[in-house]
């Protein structure tokens, strides 16, 4: 579904991404790990447009998304800090995007309900707390059905109630055979949803595999334990 | 799609209180112009010369401000399926038509009830066409520098050398080079400005360009006649399209 090849992408003289090759499939949950600087949201922001590569294509659905704005219409995002107009309420973000999208699309409020975001939807997005603000985003991204979903920190600030509503969401999302990708730095929160992980470091892939064979390989029964001990002994292939 | 995006900042940019006050701003100023000079010609040369300072000033700071108060919505809205040049063309007409609007109900209304036809309508057309300049020019200088306080100071500096420094390096180079014919370099000169080519427009119409001496003369003699009236209307729209254009390219391929 997302395919890159040889992408690159320097801000000045610091190269942030280095050659990324990368596939991924639909119905795949693909969790995206690494330290702090590792180019992990400039990578989400070239899939999205939002970041111009330096060199390199970026496939979705076998379209080159250079130049091309429609292909969005299939992703809903979610960055890691969500940024609204500040003297809009909630109800008016949410409208404005549906206006800009076209009613058609089909739309599902699962995660507005479970928020309960209808009980304040005439507040102003500047007095919401940061965990609102994010329950906010989180919305807005499954709103219009998207084929795939791309997660910026999505459990960061949520309280565990909320977090744990998010977890269902995306589990019974990914069910349904949409692509999932998400960047977090909570291993032990990812080991239940993700099938595939990348590490990445320097602006480059360590390596992609299946959690399975990743918890293989290090004889390891959870994901932080299987990242922990390839960081440690730095063997995986 | 379009039309919702534009009619979206439109309607943002109008509950703006800034925008408010610059109406109220420009009807007491007019309104009382008019009515202190009791000659029609008089009260439009005062009007002339206050319209032709406050308008660029709160025409290009409050645009610049405005778009980078509006990086929260620019980057919500990039993550929706709009082709970016919409975002850009949103923004640059909905600050526009505000302002314009702005300046229609503030100036337009007591111009249009106290000046005689030909010259209220070139006076709302100078009006508009500056407007659109310097929304331009606030586009270009937010879109050239990231941080918010040197965009500003940009857009302060570009019209204070518009309306005050341009017009003293070319009294220098008049005194200077007072014994060359540079007459006619002076039209050239002034198209690089377009507060200028604006004054000299409205200037024209007055039958006053006697004062302006022998330069006024070459001036009415290039700008009084069809063709030169068509020169200056290109050369101001080209000074709205061009720092545009060059911020339109420049948004495409940022980074955001």
């Amino acid at each position: 579904m997302i395919e890159i090849q040889h992408l690159s992408k320097q801000f000045g003289k610091l190269q942030v991404l280095k050659d990324i090759n990368l596939t991924c499939e639909p119905g795949q949950c693909i969790a995206l790990i690494g330290p702090n600087g590792c180019g992990k949201t400039t990578l989400i922001k070239c899939i999205l447009g939002m970041v111009i590569p330096s060199s390199g294509s970026i496939m979705f659905r076998q379209k080159n998304i250079a130049r091309d704005f429609a292909y969005r219409h299939h992703i809903g995002y979610m960055p890691q800090k969500g940024r609204f107009p500040d003297n809009m309420t909630i109800g008016q973000v949410i409208e404005m995007i549906k206006n800009i999208r076209g009613k058609k699309e089909e739309q599902d409020d699962e995660l507005i309900e479970a928020f309960s975001l209808n009980e304040i939807m005439d507040k102003k997005m500047r007095t919401l707390s940061g965990g609102t603000t994010q329950k906010v985003s989180a919305s807005l991204a499954f709103l219009f059905k998207p084929e795939a979903l791309i997660l910026d920190e999505p459990t960061a600030g949520l309280d565990p109630i909320a977090a744990e509503i998010l977890k269902e969401k995306i589990i019974a999302e990914n069910k349904k055979g949409k692509l999932i990708f998400i960047t977090s730095h909570m291993l032990s929160e990812l080991d239940d949803l993700v099938t595939q992980v990348i590490l990445m470091q320097d602006g480059g892939i360590r390596f992609h595999m299946p959690t399975a064979l990743l918890k293989e390989q290090t004889k390891t029964l959870s994901l932080t334990k299987a990242i922990t001990h390839i960081l440690k002994h730095d063997h995986v292939q | 799609m379009f039309n919702k995006i534009q009619k979206f900042i439109l309607f943002d940019i109008l509950r703006n209180r800034i925008v408010i006050a610059y109406t109220v701003l420009l009807s007491i100023l007019t309104w009382s112009v008019f009515s202190l000079e009791d000659e029609s010609y008089k009260g439009v040369l005062t009007l002339l010369n206050i319209v032709l300072l406050t308008t660029p000033l709160i025409c290009i700071i409050f645009t610049t401000i405005y778009l980078y108060n509006s990086a929260e919505f620019i980057e919500l809205m990039l993550s929706q399926p709009i082709r970016r040049s919409k975002i850009w063309t949103g923004l640059f007409l909905g600050l526009f038509l505000s302002l314009a609007l702005a300046f229609l109900i503030g100036a337009g209304i007591p111009i249009l009830l106290f000046v005689s036809g030909k010259i209220a309508s070139i006076l709302l057309i100078m009006g508009i066409l500056i407007t659109a300049v310097f929304v331009a020019l606030g586009f270009l200088s937010a879109i050239l520098t990231r941080d918010k306080a040197k965009g500003i100071g940009s857009s302060i500096l570009l019209w204070l050398f518009f309306s005050l420094l341009f017009d003293g390096i070319v009294l220098f180079l008049l005194f200077q080079l007072s014994d060359y014919p540079i007459e006619k370099i002076m039209v050239g000169i002034s198209a690089l400005n377009p507060i200028d080519l604006a004054r000299i427009f409205i200037i024209l119409q007055l039958d006053v360009s006697a004062m302006l001496g022998y330069t006024g003369a070459i001036f009415k003699d290039f700008f009084g006649t069809g063709p030169g009236t068509m020169i200056g209307f290109s050369l101001l729209c080209i000074w709205v399209i061009l720092p545009y254009l060059i911020s339109l390219r420049m948004f495409v391929k940022k980074d955001l």
